[in-house]
């Protein structure tokens, strides 16, 4: 059977493939949604922390003998406190003034980390091989899926989800929205908002390692692996409704599913498919699928 | 929108500093390509233009776009098919460029002027993105390999641009022509409008302005003027290729402007020139240029928001 | 009497006055010059970068320049893979720095750029590091030679021999820009030719991370041949995700068409096993490339020499000894003088240059070792068969050569 001249086993399989690609778009947007909806700061370092995440995993690998299990659980926190290090000792400065000077910082600091890792580690990638209970794959009929993929979609979906979960529906979550619709009232009632600050900034960066971890054994571990990814993120972001975390979620799902339709029918737009669709959003509902006018 | 620290200082009608100032530069312009290069002369003035027209938009009207990389390489693009491939003359090919980035700059800019602050910067990222991948795709730009061997042609049919001299010639008239534009620009009606939207947008609403009006026009005009730097750019270097319209380029200019001095009118210029000559100096040390522009962007942003200009003309007390 | 002496004795003095520059070697302010404009922070950073300048320095070291008096002075840049940044070090090189030839070169749209500008100034281009065969083609110039290999070299020594050995049907995966195109619409002729079919096509971006929906169409196409038209990182990418898709346990096999040593070794045997392609040069097919490579990899980071670093150290070799002979550093008549003497250095053997500019060599088609074949690390080739130099490149009247009618 066939649809538009494609076998329908080969688009299921595309579609799963689309889907893990949306995986890594919804972790990711996840991070900036949550830093820019909480935080108000656009975190062009993203990208960088991202990479990061990778980079520890494959260093921690290399060096220390550090298998991917536990790199799972120290990369995100390790970058995670250099972020803390970053809000703390720059961003914090910042607050007082535009918000684009955050997003100027953060570009700034985005070119410094790639920069250095490139001087060091070259443009080439570098290896990190499927951990061993995930090797193999299982035959589903209409594709093999590799076992690593499948569990990319899993553990995004799960990570996504508790987030969500903990931000909209948990007394934290409350203390962090009311944090920044009013900092001064919430701090009046003795909750140390600067210090939920910048471990709401940690998590968001935290959220980026995480997924550079999952993306080593599978995409190249280069220093310039999120240079162009952000950007993408950036547009799945403003398609969802900036501060919305529900939104970059389900539109970065969905986002990875378009594209990967878009492989099939008509590869060599892949690229541009998510900014044609951001501009007509935009035309639509400028503020985004599930966002609200600030 | 509240009132933006990006704006820097207030202008006042030609001052007498902004004057000698401007003599300064003009004087610079006309001897240094007796020592220096003049290739890297030109490629300094087609940037300064760029920085100046970006400003226009940033430091007079309060609007950080990150996407004018698509204005500086889709002119260059049309400017040097239309000398490569239809054979135009260059004055010719440099006007198709500059209308080219303004049609772009007319249908971004409807997008784009819906939203403000960070918004439209994300929506301008996205758009230029979006040129990025067109003009990878499209057989007309050649891909990776960009327009090459564009002939620099005949200036009226007369003048050859062929020697690097007659070149800076046009490149110089160009430059001034355009700064001298900006300069009418900042201290006309519409400029002042323009400031008055940047220091606090709602009153000027209540004033009776249609204020997206104004921003829709600031931003067409920076788009023209980065695609007149563009397309002029692709003749100097006989060239146009993907990274003029690359977004780490939308990053560049405004590192530029804010190394010189947002707001202010020759700091565009003065941020070019160290940019540019920062690249040149450190291009053998190859990745390191963007450790070190990174550090300048992360430096400037937390100390140092005036700029170098901005610096001057607040210990002197006038706008420059 | 006296007069008519002292007339002829002035006219020889005014003669040999004459003659005496024409008889000192006329090089440009007594130095040779060399350029060596590679890619040195990026994606072709190990295929060549600092590895070309030290084959290059090797040969000017080997060549004796010190010993037969002449000065040669080595510099080099990085061009970042942007013909932008390339035509700018370039001219700023022949204009202000006084370079008198710009060597290697890899990524075949800065390659393709500077060739222009060396033809406008009139001085010496070797590239080693680029592939597209327009460079002796409808590019070529009198003032450039392409060492090392070209597209057509690869597209005909890998497809055919794959095509005979049975691999008649082909699904090509080829990165969207000029190289990728060249190299399938070169090996899709070779196919073709051969009584092959090709199966289908996808084209995917340039620095494309993810291939996993593009290797799922080459699975549905049955195709016997997954041919890889790309380079570099996306090669290494593709092939990484193949093996996670099992593309090959499950009956189809990779052509690389553009595959180097350093990419194998960054692949991995286990990954990389099976592996056919064609390259010019492998450091451990003969004692002279053995010696070569003892002394080069100790001072490359350990990473042994590429083809492409090969024919630097080549072409430099041969570019000094056409100086020396034709006593001049003029860029058009020390490519013609190139192309006058027959070719001979340690690395490529004997070989010649051909009037449209192509260095002609024997290829070799590799097939990467298994695992258990290896003796150690960088033993990754081995060789299954020799290619002529005669049928290795194009012949010279097919490729559009404007120099050549």
């Amino acid at each position: 059977m066939e649809i538009f001249g494609i076998p329908i086993q080969a688009l299921f399989g595309q579609l799963l493939i689309g889907l893990i690609n949306g995986s890594f778009y919804a972790l990711l947007s996840l991070g900036l949604a949550v830093i820019f909806g909480l935080l108000n700061i656009i975190n062009f370092t993203h990208g960088a922390q991202y990479m990061l995440g990778a980079f520890c995993s494959y260093l921690l690998l290399n060096k220390l003998g550090v298998g991917y299990w536990w790199s799972l659980l120290i990369a995100p926190i390790i970058v995670g406190a250099s972020g803390m290090l970053i809000e703390r000792l720059m961003l914090a400065r910042l607050y007082k003034l535009d918000h684009l000077y955050g997003l100027l910082l953060t570009f700034g600091l985005a070119l410094i980390i790639q920069g250095l890792f490139r001087n060091e580690f070259g443009s080439s990638g570098l290896p990190y091989r499927v951990p061993a209970e995930l090797t193999g794959g299982q035959n589903l009929g209409f594709m093999f899926l590799p076992n690593y993929r499948g569990w990319v979609v899993v553990t995004s979906l799960v990570v996504c989800l508790v987030t969500w979960y903990v931000i909209e529906r948990t007394k934290l979550g409350a203390y962090l929205r009311a944090a920044t619709e009013n900092p001064q009232l919430v701090q009046a009632f003795g909750i140390n908002v600067p210090r939920m600050i910048t471990l709401t900034y940690g998590f968001g960066v935290a959220l980026a390692a995480f997924a550079g971890v999952m993306a080593a054994p599978i995409y190249q571990v280069n220093p310039l692996m999120g240079a162009d990814l952000i950007i993408v993120v950036f547009a799945v972001v403003v398609i969802g409704g900036m501060g919305s975390i529900m939104g970059a979620i389900v539109t970065g799902f969905g986002l990875g599913i378009i594209e990967g339709l878009t492989k099939v029918f008509y590869p060599e737009a892949s690229n541009t498919v998510i900014f044609i669709i951001m501009a007509i959003v935009l035309l639509v509902k400028p503020a985004g699928l599930f966002g609200t006018q600030k | 929108m509240s009132t933006s620290p990006l704006s820097a200082n207030p202008a006042s009608d030609g001052s007498r500093a902004q004057l000698i100032a401007f003599a300064v530069m003009v004087a610079v312009l006309l001897i240094a390509p007796i020592w220096v290069y003049p290739i890297f002369m030109m490629k300094v003035m087609c940037f300064a233009l760029f920085a100046c027209a970006f400003n226009l938009l940033i430091g007079f009207g309060g609007l950080l776009s990150f996407g004018h990389a698509m204005f500086l390489g889709s002119a260059g693009y049309v400017s040097a098919w239309c000398a490569k491939s239809l054979g135009l003359t260059p004055e010719l090919s440099i006007l198709a460029g500059t209308l080219a980035a303004t049609l772009v700059a007319i249908v971004s800019g409807l997008l784009a002027i819906r939203r403000q602050g960070i918004y439209f910067a994300m929506i301008t990222l996205a758009l230029a993105q979006m040129i990025f991948f067109f003009c990878l795709q499209a057989p007309f730009t050649g891909g990776e390999d960009g327009i090459q061997a564009v002939p620099r042609g005949k200036l009226f049919s007369l003048i050859d641009l062929t020697s690097n001299t007659a070149m800076y010639g046009l490149v110089l008239v160009i430059f001034l022509g355009a700064f001298l534009l900006i300069w009418r620009i900042v201290h006309s009606p519409f400029g002042q409008v323009l400031k008055a939207v940047r220091e606090n947008e709602a009153r000027a609403i209540s004033l009776g302005y249609d204020t997206d009006r104004y921003k829709l026009f600031a931003f067409i005009l920076s788009g023209t003027l980065s695609g007149l730097a563009g397309a002029t750019k692709a003749l100097v270097f006989q060239l146009a290729s993907l990274t003029d319209v690359h977004w780490t380029m939308s990053g560049e200019v405004v590192l530029m402007t804010l190394v010189g001095g947002l707001g202010t009118l020759f700091g565009p210029v003065v941020g070019a020139a160290v940019i540019i000559s920062m690249q040149n100096y450190l291009a053998q040390f190859g990745a390191w240029v963007t450790v070190i522009q990174g550090v300048i962007f992360v430096i400037c942003v937390l100390a140092f928001r005036r700029g170098i200009i901005g610096e001057i003309a607040h210990a002197i007390r006038k706008p420059l | 009497m006296k007069i008519r002496q002292v007339l002829r004795s002035s006219i020889a003095a005014a003669a040999v006055a004459l003659a005496w520059p024409a008889a000192q070697a006329q090089i440009s302010d007594g130095v040779i010059k060399i350029g060596v404009l590679s890619d040195m922070s990026s994606l072709y950073t190990d295929i060549s970068g600092r590895g070309s300048e030290l084959a290059a320095r090797m040969a000017v070291e080997d060549f004796g320049a010190a010993r037969k008096g002449m000065k040669v002075e080595i510099v080099s840049a990085d061009h970042q893979n942007k013909p932008d940044v390339g035509s700018q070090i370039a001219n700023q090189w022949y204009d202000v720095d006084k370079v008198d030839a710009i060597v290697d070169l890899p990524t075949s749209s800065v390659a393709l750029a500077v060739n222009e500008i060396t033809r406008k100034k009139g001085k010496a281009l070797l590239v080693s590091g680029a592939a597209t065969s327009d460079l002796t083609g409808k590019a070529c110039s009198p003032n450039t030679i392409h060492w090392t290999y070209d597209t057509w070299m690869l597209a005909n020594g890998t497809g055919n021999a794959i095509v005979k050995t049975g691999g008649d049907s082909w699904f090509f995966l080829t990165a969207d820009y000029a190289f990728g195109h060249a190299l399938e619409r070169d090996t899709e002729a070779v196919v073709q030719k051969n009584g092959g079919k090709v199966l289908g096509k996808v084209r995917h971006p340039l620095n494309t991370q993810d291939f996993s929906s593009f290797l799922l169409q080459a699975q549905a196409s049955k195709a016997k041949i997954v041919g890889l038209a790309n380079a570099g990182g996306d090669t290494t990418n593709a092939i990484k995700q193949a093996a996670e898709f099992g593309i090959v346990r499950r009956g189809q096999n990779l052509a690389g068409l553009l595959v180097f040593i350093s990419d194998v070794h960054s692949l991995g045997l286990q990954t990389a096993q099976g592996l056919i392609f064609t390259e010019t040069f492998y450091w451990d097919m003969n004692d002279q490339t053995r010696a070569f490579a003892k002394r080069f990899a100790p001072a490359n980071r350990g990473i042994q020499p590429t083809m492409v670093h090969a024919g630097v150290y080549s072409a430099v070799l041969h570019y000094l000894k056409a100086i020396e002979s034709s006593k001049t550093d003029d860029g058009s008549k020390v490519i013609a003088e190139m192309k006058r003497l027959p070719t001979d250095d340690p690395l490529f053997g004997k070989g010649s240059i051909r009037a449209d500019g192509r260095k002609i060599h024997p290829a070799y088609l590799v097939e990467v070792k298994k695992p258990a074949e290896s003796k150690g690390p960088w033993d990754y080739h081995k060789i299954r068969a020799t290619i002529p130099a005669e049928e290795a490149f194009r012949p010279m009247d097919q490729g559009g050569c404007p120099m050549v009618k």
